[in-house]
């Protein structure tokens, strides 16, 4: 317990070592990097003995706060989310220090670090407070330490407009936390998590609606469709390996509070099941085809977390499901894939962010279509970016197919009870349309911005980036494959996590994941095999062509011979027939001059795919607001003497009230 | 006995599957009045790629080479996953199917990465298309599967908690009797109609995609191996052809139910069933024209419905 804390303690030194250091921004740089990578490797012991020996260790301190105490517990499913949360952070502030370092002598790196530190700090806490007044200041130092983070390059327009609806998303959603802590402590003396049992729940109607309280606020920071408008705006906006965090790892933190408040509720009721499965299916195939429609190669990653949040959601639903149907094998399965899917998601997110990072930094462009021919600039960034791709598609024999997998069996076991049929026809069919839309969408990104030539002179001066920022992202890299391999393993040392969100004691959890025990299995055989017959292959081809001299040439276009890399196929044409097909959802705008005459000088094309939720729900309804809060505008007409009457009126009445 | 013959069938189809476009090319030259190709032309056509040297695009990168070697190995590692007939794969495992539609996944991204890699606007195109109807041709191959997995199963399974009513591959294959077809014939009949849809589309073939011409700006899976040469294109030629074999035995399984308990006869059968729809493969080509290109989601959601609907029948009770 006092590791985590000096964890935190250290988190918090170094923040505010950094921040003096304002003036001086090598050091700012380093002391933050530093402090951060020592931090979050003290933190991650504790989350290791703990989730190694299923022991939960807690600390309990008084707390001078109305209602507050300051309750610690490290168990099982905090464990399991420290680990990205410590983790991702350390090996994106290595990568950090050279990344900000190119701003130096612009912006005070030392208040950057300062909010960093304190974001991975804060969502440390969140993960292992036990109180909901605790819980509730460590969710909004995360909310206010991120906003910080998203507006470090202020003097963009786009940047401040993104911090500003992410600061507004995100107090919305805080706001629905409040009206659910308080419904949980309606019989309870204290905020205390101990409390908050299931035995003070016995009215199903207060569950339920604590339940929809807990998706709609928590789902607003994890990016639950439709409350996911403030991810593609904030995630682009911040610097690169803040996406990564935030992306990565921060809007986790939304997935565990669900589960957390699960936990309290007790039995669930099966609908909640069918509630998350419907957000998981919206979230999934709308985030992938939002993606696949953008331009921006950080805004598209960001759509793919609301998808991957989807993903994560459809796992959960499943659980979900079977917990209250009294199936263990699906809820135990189903919760399996849905949190391995959160680690997983964290590695590979975390590399693709740090790979675009890579590219902006070098080229300084995020618009693919200004991109191309990187491969062969920066070979080692590419490699990993492809690795990352590949993993992400959910494709063996790398991590994403691992818990897709998981997630596809849930569904699939669960068939034949009844009330999960048709959530499982939705489940496989929202999955196997995903990898297909992934997969689409990843080989635009990776093949448009790192293969055939540079579109642009900017794109043809970039080199590899600095060792540090390479072995970033070879370390995400490595996770990717040995989650991927190592299955069996991995799913067997969840177990005790699993435990804690189930709470079964009558069934037994080992028991329950035996069945997905020996698939994985064979998965890991299979990849041996995969493996083995690519090296086999590798030397079969190596050995026909050695001697055989291969010739070089242009390549073939029809015969002609000096094309130009303007008639290579764009990102936007690549995406054409299924952002065509499915252009009922997307809405895209277009504008087009066309061309004309037999002579034609010059054509163009424009398109932009907006957020539909942001242009038809929220648009109207903030204006709305708007309008009616401008009807009030005649109480404040800015003379003095007015605002004293109001305090005065005000003061009068509350002592009236008083005396009453 | 059953260990001989699941491991004699991964010889069996690294040996015969290159004999399959031959059997559909020589279904077509029948009907054009035609002498046609010899049967073993794809073998000369692998042999002689295998004796050549390369050329290579100055655009291209290693993932350009790479394209064709890890796309064969995931053909092959995905022969170990599945049945043929009701003799079982050398793996099989609850959810093989995933795993087996996920590798064909492997095969797509890769093809079409090594494709984008030429930077030619041709591959480009042929990619862009590829993506697009495997978005519509994998939920139909999972549901039409996940539907045959359900047949017999649901009735009989007094749900155990415990207890999974999902099963592998080899599994379901081994219960697609004549019995199987008597009790849910429309649901195996609407199963096989979705898989042969998908055997179309995902080998290239009329009405989705044309395989014998390079060029035209219609061309699907043949514009995206347009610069491979050499040993490279070889074994590109020979991962289609196993891919060929893969998906014919997927639908062989379903429609030949021969499960005598002999597995010389068994096995027979299912082979035989797999040429004879290659035969109909070129029967389609000879008889058919290509659907344009806008049809062909409409054809691809035609094979999803199918599948959603055997599904539907399974859980309702037939």
């Amino acid at each position: 317990m006092s590791l985590i804390l000096t964890a935190i303690i250290v988190l918090c030194a170094s923040g505010l070592a950094s921040l003096g250091c304002g003036r001086i921004p090598g050091r700012a740089n380093a002391i933050g990097a530093a402090g951060t990578v020592l931090g979050c490797l003290i933190g991650l012991a504790p989350a290791a003995e703990a989730l190694w020996s299923g022991q939960a260790q807690a600390l309990h301190m008084a707390w001078p706060v109305p209602l507050g105490s300051f309750h610690i517990q490290i168990d099982a499913l905090s464990a399991f989310f420290l680990l990205p949360v410590l983790g991702l952070p350390a090996i994106a502030a290595i990568y950090g220090k050279t990344y900000l370092a190119a701003y130096s002598g612009k912006k005070n790196l030392g208040a950057s670090w300062f909010f960093y530190t304190i974001l991975v700090a804060s969502m440390a806490l969140v993960v292992i407070a036990r109180n909901a007044v605790l819980f509730l200041m460590a969710w909004e130092i995360m909310s206010l330490s991120s906003f910080f983070l998203v507006c470090f390059e202020d003097e963009k327009e786009a940047t401040r407009k993104a911090g500003w609806t992410y600061l507004v998303a995100t107090h919305i959603g805080t706001a629905f936390l409040l009206v659910m802590f308080v419904l949980l402590t309606h019989h309870n003396p204290s905020m205390d998590f101990d409390h908050f049992s299931a035995a003070g729940m016995n009215g199903a109607s207060i569950s339920g609606l604590v339940f929809l309280l807990a998706v709609v606020g928590f789902g607003t920071k994890a990016g639950f469709m439709p409350f996911h408008v403030w991810l593609p705006e904030a995630h682009p906006a911040a610097p690169s390996h803040v996406s990564a965090v935030m992306s990565g790892v921060m809007i986790k933190t939304g997935i565990y509070g669900i589960l957390r408040i699960l936990t309290f509720l007790g039995h669930p009721d099966p609908w909640w099941g069918w509630v998350l499965t419907g957000i998981g299916v919206v979230s999934g195939i709308l985030g992938v085809l939002f993606a696949l429609a953008q331009h921006d190669l950080k805004r598209l990653l960001a759509y793919h977390s609301v998808e991957n949040i989807g993903i994560i959601a459809l796992g959960l639903g499943m659980g979900v499901l079977g917990m209250a149907l009294n199936q263990p094998v699906l809820a135990v399965i189903g919760f399996a894939g849905g949190l391995l899917h959160v680690l997983n998601h964290a590695i590979f997110k975390g590399l693709l962010f740090l790979g675009a990072g890579a590219v902006l930094h070098e080229t300084g462009e995020r618009d693919i279509e200004k991109l191309g021919g990187l491969m062969r600039r920066m070979p080692v960034t590419g490699a990993l970016f492809l690795l990352g791709a590949v993993a992400i598609c959910g494709l063996p024999p790398l991590n994403g197919f691992i818990s897709e997998f998981l997630i596809y069996m849930a569904a699939l076991s669960g068939m034949g009870a009844a009330g999960v049929s048709l959530s499982g026809i939705a489940v496989i069919t929202a999955l196997a349309m995903i990898g297909g839309l992934a997969a689409a969408c990843f080989t635009k990104a990776f093949g448009v911005v790192f293969l055939g030539e540079a579109r642009t002179s900017a794109t043809e001066k970039a080199h590899e980036v600095s060792a540090a920022m390479r072995f970033s992202m070879a370390i995400l890299g490595l996770g990717c494959v040995l989650i991927g391999v190592s299955g069996p393993a991995v799913i067997s040392a969840m177990k005790p996590v699993l435990e804690t969100v189930t709470g079964y004691q009558n069934y037994d959890v080992a028991a329950c994941l035996a069945g997905s025990l020996a698939p994985l299995k064979h998965i890991s055989a299979a990849a041996v095999i995969f493996l083995a017959a690519a090296g086999v292959l590798i030397w079969l081809r190596r050995w026909l062509l050695s001697g055989r001299n291969p010739a070089e040439s242009g390549t073939w276009s029809c015969g002609y011979l000096r094309s130009s890399a303007r008639i290579q196929y764009t990102a936007s044409s690549f995406a054409q027939p299924l952002t065509g097909m499915f252009g009922f959802f997307l809405q895209t705008h277009q504008e087009i001059e066309p061309v004309e005459g037999y002579f034609p000088s010059k054509g163009r094309l424009h398109t932009d795919t907006g957020d539909i939720f942001t242009r038809n729900l929220y648009r109207p309804i903030f204006k709305g607001v708007e309008r009616f809060l401008l009807r009030l505008h005649w109480i404040q007409q800015g003379r003095v003497q007015l605002y004293v009457l109001y305090v005065a009126v005000t003061l009068l009445f509350l002592l009236v009230w008083n005396l009453r | 006995m059953t260990m001989n013959m699941t491991l004699l069938q991964i010889p069996a189809a690294f040996i015969l599957a290159p004999l399959l476009p031959g059997v559909i090319n020589r279904t077509k030259a029948f009907f054009a009045g035609r002498q046609g190709q010899p049967l073993l032309q794809a073998y000369y056509d692998i042999a002689k790629l295998l004796r050549k040297s390369a050329v290579y695009s100055r655009t291209t990168t290693w993932v350009f080479r790479a394209g064709p070697v890890i796309s064969l190995a995931a053909v092959i590692t995905a022969l170990f996953v599945l049945p043929v007939g009701g003799s079982a794969a050398p793996f099989s495992f609850t959810g093989d199917m995933i795993f087996l539609a996920y590798l064909l996944g492997v095969v797509r991204f890769f093809t079409v990465v090594a494709a984008l890699d030429t930077g030619s606007p041709f591959e480009g195109m042929g990619a862009s298309r590829e993506v697009q109807f495997s978005v519509l041709a994998e939920p139909a191959l999972l549901l039409s599967l996940a539907a045959m997995s359900l047949i017999g199963n649901f009735h009989t399974a007094e749900i155990a908690p415990s207890r999974s009513l999902f099963m592998s591959l080899s599994e379901i294959y081994a219960r697609l009797t004549m019995n199987a077809w008597a009790q849910s014939g429309t649901v195996l009949l609407l199963a096989a109609g979705a898989i042969a849809i998908v055997l179309l589309a995902e080998n290239c073939r009329i009405p989705v995609d044309d395989p014998t011409t390079h060029l035209e700006l219609t061309m699907i899976h043949e514009v995206m191996v347009l610069d491979h040469s050499g040993p490279d294109f070889a074994m590109i030629l020979y991962a289609a052809a196993l891919k060929l074999w893969i998906f014919c035995a997927l639908l062989a399984g379903v429609l030949t139910p021969v499960r005598s308990g002999n597995l010389l006869l068994d096995t027979g059968a299912v082979m035989v069933g797999i040429f004879l729809i290659a035969v109909g493969v070129g029967v389609i080509e000879s008889i058919m024209a290509r659907l344009r290109l806008l049809r062909v989601p409409q054809l691809l959601s035609g094979a999803g419905v199918f599948a959603l609907l055997a599904i539907v029948l399974v859980l309702r009770g037939q």
